[in-house]
Formats: C-alpha cells, structure tokens, sequence
C-alpha cells in the first residue's frame, strides 16, 4: 500500500508531531514499505477467532473505595517544565 | 585470587555471606570497573554511592549476626527504563531528559529490598525500541567483543537492553536489570554471551517501568550464569497491586530447584524456526543444543508453530499501536522537554516538543502505531493483529499436548556491526523474529550461550516454557550451560 506525503502529515498530526516537507517525504515510502509488509497478516483466516485482550489468565481485581495516595502536589509538579502557584501552566488556550 | 569483578552473584553474595571479602571491597571493584569503562557507553548515569550504601548495609548486617538478604551485597546494573528516586531517568530520550524521578518501580523497589545497590542507570535504545542500541539519544553502546578477524569494528551489543548486555559481558556489573517487549532481554543476552530470562508476563510488576508496550513489557534480569539469573529473577518478581496486570501468585524458590536433570521431559523443536538466509553455524548450534538436552535425559519432539512468520507483523502492528498511546503522555506540560517558541500555541507546543524530544525509531512507530488505530483502519489491521496474536497463543498452548519447553535459537545472526542494519528498519526488525512469538504469548523465556561462531561471537539457545513454568526453563537452561561450558570471554579494550 503506498502512503503518499498528505497521509504521513494527517498521521502526524493526529501524533502531535511536527514534521517538515522534508521529513514527510521521506518518511512516506519508509512507513509505505512496513505498511506493506504487515499487509500480509490479511492472508490468515481469523474467521470465529476471538482478539487477544489478556496472554496470560488473570482476574480483575478489586479493592475498596478509600483514597490510597495524595497529598503530594508539590512532587507532582517537581519536573514540569513550568508550574506556577502550585498548577501545571501552559501557553494561554482561550484569548 | 579470582577479582571480585569476574565473580557472578552467587559468588558475590556466598563471598559476603561466608565473610571472603567485604561487600564494600566488592562494591568498590565494580564501581572502579565502571569508571573505567566509559569507551563502552553502557551507563548513562552512575551511582557509586548507592553502590557503596548498598555494601555497607550488608556489611553491618554480617557484623550483627544477621541473616543477610538474598542479594546482599551484591551490585548491579539498572536499565534506565526503571523510575529510580532522586536519579535521572531518560529511557535514553531526549524528551525526558533532566526528569528524576519522585517514585522508586517496584522492580527496583523489590532489589534493594532485596539488599542489592545499584552501580548505575544503563544505556539502552531509546524507549526500549530498537535491537541495536542504536536509537539512543546519548550515543550507541557498544559491545565488548570484537571479531577475531583481526577488524575493530565496533559491534552492536543487541537491544533494547543493550547497555545491560553490555555492562555484564565487560564484567563491569555481575547482573543487570533488562526489560522485554519482543526480545530485547534475550537478543541482547545473546549477542554478548551472557544468560537473560523474560519471565511469564505478569511476573514481574510493571509499576515505575516506563511504558513501551502493555500489553507485552516485562522486566527481567540478565547475568552470567543460569543460576545468578534465578537468585536476581526471585528478587524482581511478586504481586503488586499497583499494576492491573500483576499475578497474585507466590514467587517460586526457583534457585533451590534448579536441576540440569530432565528425565522425564519432553524438549519440542519447532520446525518453523528454520529462517531463509539463517546462518549455518546457528542451524548447527541448535543441533548441538538438541543432543545436548538429549544428553541430560529430555526426549526430544518435533512440533509445528504454524503461525510463526506471522508473529512478526503482528507485533509491528500490536507494539507501535501501544506504544502511539504510552507515548502520548509526553507532551510538554508535565515532565521532560518543552519547545514552546515565541507566540506559539498550546497544540504548537506539543507538536514541537514532540518532534524535538522523540528519535527517528519512536516517531517511525508512533506514526505507525496511530496509523493502523484510525479511523477505518483499526479493524483491518489491530483487531486482525489481536486475532492473529489468539492464533499464535494457540499454537503453544497445542505444543504443549506433546512438550514441556521448547528449543530454539535465539536470534537469525550473530552480533552484527554497529551501522551495519540501521538504515534498514525492516531488516532490524527481523532480529527478533524468534524471540516475538513467545512475547505475543506472554510466555517465559530465556538466551543462554552455546558456543561462538567462526568469527569467535557468541549465539544464543533459547528455551520458552508454559505459562508461570520459568523453573522448566531455566533447568533447561542449565542443562545447556553445563554442556557447553561455555567460557568466552571479551578481550578487554576499552
């Protein structure tokens, strides 16, 4: 299957990945060779076949509803890149 | 006398234990080694205090009259995929760069517990995706072997856990810790020569490992020996709430149990692990691995996987998809790197933070990954990949009407020359076709060594066993290592 460039900036987009013309172009016939490469799993017969969710046999569990952590704040926000009066800050998102 | 440095863990913690040496005398050696090994690039951060601390811990302890912990004294390697407390933790990227952790993993956690100190964080590729270690972003391990032709072309130590592997065959950690999504415990281990077992998935808890896979990341240990990996297995594994996925299951003595005897069992040999293009050497060892297990009582049987070739792009569909929406998590606001120029906005700032923080293997399968989850492609390609990944795990579970474990090798190739399968990701990828099936099944593996090939590079057997069966493996595993006496060693270099 071939990815063309506009397809490689959809995808990076919806990745929250910046990439420049030069990059999609590459990328595009790289993502388009491992592309075609996994196509070949359309060859297996998976009709009645169930998708895995859990390898190994494991019961959910459950525990009571009491609050187990909190209160740390302060080691939350030790490595964002910026926090001010206690909260994480960001560029302004609404004018 | 032997130098501490060439002593494996049992040695170590019998030697403290029987007061030879001190577990300072010993923490002191290794942390010296590691100084001395920068060439190599294994370590992205030492601890020679927590080495130390470690020690002298143990050392009181003996003095005391204390029972010593099962790791006491005892010094190891951490791969940097492990939160470790007040110690940067990078997973080798440029994103988390300058993030210490707040938190200590419970792998982690459970070592020290365990009267372990750590020597420092290792190297590794770049969020665990690679089998070269040449995705990091703070440079390529190398390993310490080189070809005997004479050549000093520098090798690649295998990945993801490649400065692990590294660190160990240098002899500059007697263990280290590994982690394994498709194989990057076992390749590693043995492209250099060393033991590494990936337990059943769920043995170990995940908590504080950073996130490649879910759904197939599982923490192992790597060392010399078989035996030196089941004392540092004990220590790692045991339930923990903090991971959904953890089996609340007693951790086996599997140590105490270990037997080369395998009377009674029955060794399967599945015939779809002969590859195009695999080298005869590697064919020959697995022959040599079949009469060896012959030799220690196992029957041998031949079975069929006849879903292998396809476990490959499965997981090069499965593992990207996991990985697109772990990966998410970075994105500027909470830890790690932040690009924000002048007058950006909000999304601005996460696209460029992520195209400046992540390398070009984590973006390849980020974009993967989101690729086959969109809209109108997910069935076609994850829901078919998850069905597909139900027909491998059938697959073993038939296997397992007829055997007990399973032989194979390790990997299609000896170690090969940094640079040499870079600029093809593809032909990466095909490093770990032996070693994905068992991670789609979330079974327990493991690399031992067998012998070396004609350029003097070591190859690895691997035994995958039943689900929750390591003991199987492992005593397997020591039926090899006891007939291969295997003693190469890496002439040192660096």
């Amino acid at each position: 299957m071939s990815v063309d460039t506009a397809t490689v900036r959809r995808i990076a987009g919806l990745a929250r990945i910046a990439i420049t013309d030069d990059e999609a172009a590459r990328l595009a016939p790289e993502l388009g060779n491992i592309l075609d490469w996994i196509e070949q799993l359309g060859e297996v017969d998976t009709a009645g076949v169930e998708p895995m969710t859990a390898v190994i046999p494991n019961h959910l569990r459950l525990r009571d509803d009491v609050v187990t952590d909190g209160g740390v704040r302060d080691k939350v926000l030790a490595n964002a890149p910026q926090a001010e009066h206690g909260f994480f800050t960001v560029p302004k998102v609404i004018e | 006398m032997t130098a501490l440095t060439d002593l494996g863990i049992a040695a170590i913690r019998n030697g403290v234990r029987d007061g030879d040496f001190s577990a300072r005398e010993v923490a002191e050696a290794f942390n010296a080694a590691v100084a001395a090994a920068r060439p190599l690039n294994a370590f992205l951060v030492e601890t020679p205090d927590h080495a130390l601390a470690a020690a002298d811990a143990a050392d009181q302890a003996r003095a005391a009259g204390e029972t010593l912990r099962p790791m006491a004294g005892v010094p190891i390697g951490m791969k940097d995929l492990f939160c470790t407390k007040g110690v940067p933790t990078t997973a080798a990227s440029h994103i988390l760069e300058g993030f210490t952790p707040e938190y200590e993993s419970t792998v982690s956690q459970n070592l020290w517990n365990a009267g372990a100190g750590m020597l420092g964080k290792l190297n590794l590729d770049q969020f665990a995706m690679g089998s070269s270690n040449e995705t990091s972003y703070f440079g390529d391990v190398i390993s310490p072997w080189r070809r005997n032709d004479g050549g000093n072309a520098p090798l690649a130590p295998g990945g993801s856990s490649g400065g692990s592997s590294s660190a160990v065959a240098a002899r500059i950690a007697p263990g280290a810790t590994g982690t394994d999504t498709g194989g990057s415990i076992r390749q590693p281990a043995a492209f250099v020569g060393i033991s590494g077992i990936k337990p059943t998935y769920g043995r170990c808890s995940r908590w504080g490992t950073i996130a490649f896979a879910s759904s197939l990341d599982q923490a192992g240990p790597m060392a010399r020996d078989v035996r030196d990996c089941a004392i540092m297995l004990e220590a790692m594994a045991g339930f923990d709430a903090k991971d959904a996925t953890s089996l609340d299951l007693p951790v086996p003595n599997w140590e105490g149990q270990l037997n080369a005897s395998l009377a009674g069992k029955r060794v399967g040999i599945p015939k779809e692990y002969r590859v195009d293009g695999m080298p005869a050497e590697i064919e020959a060892l697995w022959q040599q691995g079949i009469a060896w297990l012959k030799d220690a009582g196992a029957e041998i049987v031949d079975v069929s996987l006849p879903h292998t070739r396809y476990a490959l792009p499965a997981y090069y569909i499965i593992a990207p998809a996991e990985a697109s929406s772990n990966l998410a998590r970075y994105d500027g606001v909470r830890y790690g790197l932040r690009d924000l120029p002048d007058g950006a906005n909000l999304q601005e700032m996460y696209a460029r933070t992520r195209a400046e923080g992540f390398g070009d293997e984590v973006k390849r399968r980020i974009l993967i990954g989101t690729y086959v989850l969109s809209a109108g492609f997910y069935d076609a390609y994850y829901t078919q990949a998850q069905k597909v990944r139900t027909l491998i795990a059938r697959d073993f579970e038939r296997a397992w009407e007829v055997c007990d474990v399973l032989l194979t090798p390790t990997a299609p190739s000896a170690a090969f020359a940094l640079g040499e399968k870079s600029a093809d990701p593809l032909a990466m990828y095909l490093n770990d076709v032996f070693t994905v099936p068992s991670s789609l099944a979330g079974l327990p593996a493991m690399s031992v060594p067998g012998g070396v090939d004609a350029s003097g590079l070591p190859l690895g057997l691997q035994v995958i066993g039943k689900p929750l069966d390591e003991q199987g493996v492992l005593n397997a595993a020591l039926a090899i290592e006891e007939r291969a006496g295997f003693t190469a060693r890496p002439a040192k270099w660096w």
